[in-house]
């Protein structure tokens, strides 16, 4: 990567080597010059990036604290709100929404000198792992322009990986961090459900969604998930209890710390996937873990209890877009076909694929047999973890079966698409906290994650082993040519 | 099936199914939702009032907008729990779900409630008749937004040019209290809900309010040949508006199965509408077409777990429930227990002012009666007028120390003035006259009107309120009127 981390960024603002005004100018100029490439961004704040960073930089000028993130450039997923910027969801639907009112996250980022320089791209309502289906076209891998970045957060990926902002926001209700993360080859994260505030961030599946970072290095993830952590008395999901000091594991021994391979998450996966896993446990033991194979049987019933579980939620979370208060209208006679115009037009195919699904396993007389029995699964698998985490400490497995797929490749496939988030999804049901971090290349030179998986509010362990995984990765991707010409050098 | 429009002169039925044709009875359970009394809303922060400039406490929770969250309101929850203990129910864990279904009234297309485990189970409600009504639940949800439809004839969504939405009520906590079927004439209906209302009123969870909409009805109505065990077929009827349309409604819609049933024809099971100026219900839709909600447990809000602690500190908080309140004036009284001056002592307002009279000592019969009459004609009464001004009247009235007319007098000017009882009595220049001016004055009267005096010393004792009144006038209303009825006895038996 060429860019600073977010750590020198706002070492060198604070200690005014560089000023905000000119890190911040370079950041929208890269966003500016790779976005007609990319497709990355959705908005560009020139004006309100600029106006904060002079903020930043007069309260350093008088003396003042900034903030641990003073001038550091961050790009949400435009399913987070913030005041002045519209939020899309990727979808037609909320055409011209502009909301109110910030997230918890934009809020807590601000307050810490963070300045939001734009809204990246995703699926259309976070519904998808290529990002091929935003209403406002794919968004492409940096490393290869004719692959997909991952999905759904694939505008944060693609846009930390082209070096454009060193932070980024997803969300990840089935992978859609880890996932991108893993193609892109930037660290993602996704936290113990309830760790981050979800109050400003668009609903897809309520009991899943969770907000994370993507950054360039696993320091980055951690200074930003401490940044964001935290209970927030505008979300009744969220915990009360202090994540503590991530950035303090880096450096800590892992010896003795007992790591398991899922072996469900392997038998799917692409050999060279594999490869890199094994390779990365060989060097995990070599600095000491002891490193296990094991067994969560349940697990490989995550993907059909998620399906039934996050469209139940979806389905009745974007009832609401209806066409009456705000986004997308289209008018009809009477209000009931105001309601079918509205998300016949603004909603795309597969959003309307998954409120069918949900709207289908809620119903009277199916209930019992699909969305009863997908939380009974989901519990399985809580225990599953939970047992496997008698024995070992974490687990580690594949991220993603694949390394990035081609445009187009998967996208009129709905179950091979839905087979990219197998190994991501169990996460998200026990909602405990995993990690993507980029550990090798495949044969084509494109970016391999390793999945580091913890108990419910371990993130301080997941960190452990992640900065020792980042210590012993292997092969930085190179950038797509064109990318790399297009980059403005500060 | 014109024939069964109810008059208003039958509003006045007892207790029985006499109102039907021989042999038929009526069962019937309503489902009342009350708004709560609480600063704020169920799930957000914005004020809880009625009668606000449309769409100003509102939210982006309220409103349902993208990316915001509930997050429950503690005193909310207090309130229905206490709701809950006053009728005798099992407080008990519950959670959260979403109803779905889209209607524009409701920003977010679909009302968190409670399903299949209500905050309360299992109650019952004494009438003052002593019957008792048995509380299926009463769970908590949400309000919805308030739809005016212009245009159009109807006044209803179907057929009206343009609707406009006020979502000031979006979120306003309410209680859903489902009655069993235990309800068996449309005056019994009408008690429970004023039973109802009173304790709502009396434990400060509601305004009871019902042309302010803070307390709303609906009624299942179903009909049986009396002997006849199982439940026939079920109608609900909205719109009940006030305690009127609920007996009008009822009577109605009881009369309109037992007239289907004998003329051979089904009853279908239906969601219908009273109608109150034509007096009568009109099918809205049939159970077939009804919505399937598609209830699932809410996932932005967490279980509710209240602990015994919990409970039983709002249990004392209850105070006395109007039951009990009622049970206290009446053993003292010797009144019916249905007696309207009694209703009205007992409301939350001045119940405290009947409740201090009685612990001081005052004959109940006053203290009852200038709480009903004179204070409730007062209301409402500034903050600064004490409990214990009016304690003292009635005293100074039970001991004779001031007459009927001077002791109500004096309350009208304290609650006006905010002064002492002593400074009001001065104020008015109101002064006992002595035993022995009364007794001149009464002998005075009774020279000038010699004729009625001797009608009445010869037994004519109705003529005793034409000398009160005219001592009255004399004294300007300074007498004590029992004393004046004493001494105008004394002077007759002398002859």
């Amino acid at each position: 990567m060429t860019t600073m981390s977010a750590y020198e960024i706002a070492e060198s603002v604070r200690d005014q080597k560089v000023t905000a005004t000119s890190v911040i100018e370079r950041s929208i100029s890269n966003a500016n010059a790779l976005n007609p490439k990319l497709n990355a961004f959705l908005a560009i704040d020139r004006e309100g990036a600029l106006e904060a960073a002079e903020r930043i930089d007069s309260i350093i000028a008088k003396g003042g604290s900034p903030g641990r993130l003073a001038g550091v450039p961050i790009a949400l997923k435009d399913n987070m709100c913030k005041v002045g910027l519209p939020t899309t969801c990727g979808s037609k639907i909320l055409e011209g929404w502009n909301p109110p009112y910030d997230a918890t996250v934009t809020k807590l980022l601000q307050s810490e000198g963070a300045i939001i320089v734009g809204k990246t791209n995703l699926d259309e309502f976070a519904m998808g792992s290529s990002t091929e289906n935003s209403a406002f076209g794919p968004t492409l891998n940096p490393v290869d322009l004719t692959r997909v970045p991952g999905g759904s957060s694939g505008g944060s990926a693609s846009s930390v990986a082209a070096g454009i902002v060193p932070i980024a926001l997803g969300s990840d209700t089935g992978g859609s961090i880890r996932q991108p993360a893993s193609l892109c080859g930037v660290v993602g994260v996704k936290p113990t459900y309830g760790r981050v505030s979800r109050y400003g961030l668009v609903a897809f599946a309520s009991s899943l969604d969770q907000i994370g970072p993507f950054t360039s290095s696993v320091m980055d993830s951690a200074i930003t998930l401490e940044v964001i952590s935290g209970f927030d008395p505008k979300d009744s999901t969220s915990y009360d209890q202090e994540v503590g000091s991530l950035s303090a594991q880096r450096g800590l021994s892992i010896e003795g710390l007992r790591v398991g391979i899922v072996t469900e998450f392997i038998d799917g996966s692409d050999p060279e996937v594999v490869g890199a896993l094994r390779d990365a446990a060989e060097g995990l033991a070599r600095l000491g873990a002891e490193v296990v194979e094991i067994s969560i049987p349940e697990t490989k019933l995550g993907l059909s209890a998620y399906y039934l579980i996050a469209p139940a939620e979806a389905s009745s979370n974007l009832a609401r877009f209806d066409g009456v208060r705000f986004g997308l209208r289209v008018e009809g006679s009477n209000i009931e076909e105001t309601n079918v115009l509205t998300r016949t037009k603004g909603f795309g195919a597969e959003v309307k694929r998954r409120i069918m699904l949900g709207t289908y396993a809620l119903s009277s007389g199916y209930y019992d047999a699909y969305y009863a029995k997908a939380q009974q699964v989901r519990t399985l698998i809580k225990s599953g973890f939970e047992q496997a985490y008698q024995r070992v400490d974490v687990l580690i497995s594949p991220v993603s079966p694949t390394t990035a797929f081609k445009i187009g490749e998967r996208s009129l496939d709905p179950l091979a698409m839905y087979l990219s988030d197998v190994c991501t999804i169990p996460s998200n049901l026990a909602g405990h906290p995993a990690m993507s971090v980029p550990y090798a290349l495949d044969s084509q030179g494109l970016p391999i994650g390793v999945q580091v998986l913890a108990p419910a509010l371990r993130e301080d362990l997941m960190f452990r082993l992640a900065f020792a995984l980042e210590e012993s990765a292997s092969g930085v991707p190179t950038l797509d040519p064109s990318i790399k010409e297009a980059i403005i050098h500060g | 099936m014109a024939n069964i429009e109810v008059s208003p002169d039958e509003l006045a039925l007892s207790g029985g199914s006499e109102f039907l044709p021989k042999g038929w009875e009526l069962v019937c359970g309503l489902e009342v939702h009350t708004e709560l009394k609480t600063k704020t809303k169920l799930f957000c922060g914005c004020e809880n009032v009625f009668g606000a400039q449309a769409n100003t406490n509102v939210c982006p929770t309220c409103l349902g907008l993208p990316g915001s969250l509930p997050v429950l309101n503690e005193r909310a929850l207090e309130i229905a729990a206490m709701i809950g203990l006053a009728l005798s129910a099992k407080v008990q864990a519950s959670i959260f779900h979403r109803k779905n279904y889209f209607y524009p009234d409701m920003p977010k297309d679909f009302q968190i409630s409670q399903y299949d485990i209500p905050l309360n189970a299992d109650g019952y409600l004494v009438l003052p008749s002593g019957k008792r009504i048995g509380i299926e639940r009463a769970h908590v949800e949400e309000d919805t937004g308030k739809i005016t439809h212009l245009g159009g004839t109807s006044g209803r969504i179907h057929g009206a040019e343009r609707a406009l939405i006020d979502y000031n009520r979006s979120g306003v906590p309410l209680v859903e209290i489902v009655s069993r079927p235990d309800i068996a004439s449309p005056e019994e209906a009408r008690e429970y809900v004023s039973e109802l209302r009173s304790t709502l009123v009396a434990i400060g969870a509601s305004d009871g309010k019902m042309e302010e909409g803070s307390l709303r009805v609906d009624a299942n109505v179903s009909v049986r040949p009396v002997g006849e065990v199982p439940f026939r077929t079920r109608c609900e009827i909205k719109n009940l508006n006030s305690l009127r349309s609920l007996v009008r409604a009822i009577t109605f819609e009881a009369r309109r199965q037992v007239d289907a049933y004998l003329a051979g024809e089904k009853v279908t099971q239906q969601t219908r509408h009273w109608d109150e100026n034509v007096g009568r219900t009109v099918a809205l839709r049939n159970k077939e077409e009804a919505e399937d909600y598609r209830y699932f447990p809410e996932p932005d809000l967490v279980p509710l777990r209240p602990s015994e602690e919990w409970i039983e500190g709002l249990r004392s908080q209850l105070g006395e429930l109007p039951s009990e309140r009622r049970a206290r004036l009446v053993a003292g009284l010797g009144l019916s227990a249905t007696n309207d001056q009694v209703e009205t002592a007992i409301s939350v307002d001045l119940y405290p002012f009947v409740k201090s009279a009685l612990d001081a000592g005052v004959d109940p019969k006053i203290a009852v009666a200038r709480c009903a009459n004179e204070l409730a004609s007062l209301t409402p009464l500034d903050p600064g007028f004490e409990v214990s001004w009016f304690v003292e009247i009635l005293r100074m009235e039970t001991e004779g120390g001031v007459s009927a007319t001077q002791a109500k007098s004096m309350l009208s000017e304290v609650a006006k003035s905010l002064i002492s009882p002593k400074d009001a009595q001065e104020k008015l220049g109101i002064s006992q006259l002595s035993e022995d001016q009364l007794t001149g004055t009464v002998q005075e009267v009774i020279q000038q009107n010699p004729a009625e005096w001797g009608r009445f010393i010869n037994g004519e004792s109705q003529l005793q309120g034409f000398f009160v009144g005219k001592i009255m006038k004399v004294t300007s209303g300074k007498a004590d009127g029992k004393a004046v009825v004493r001494i105008l006895r004394n002077l007759a038996e002398r002859g």
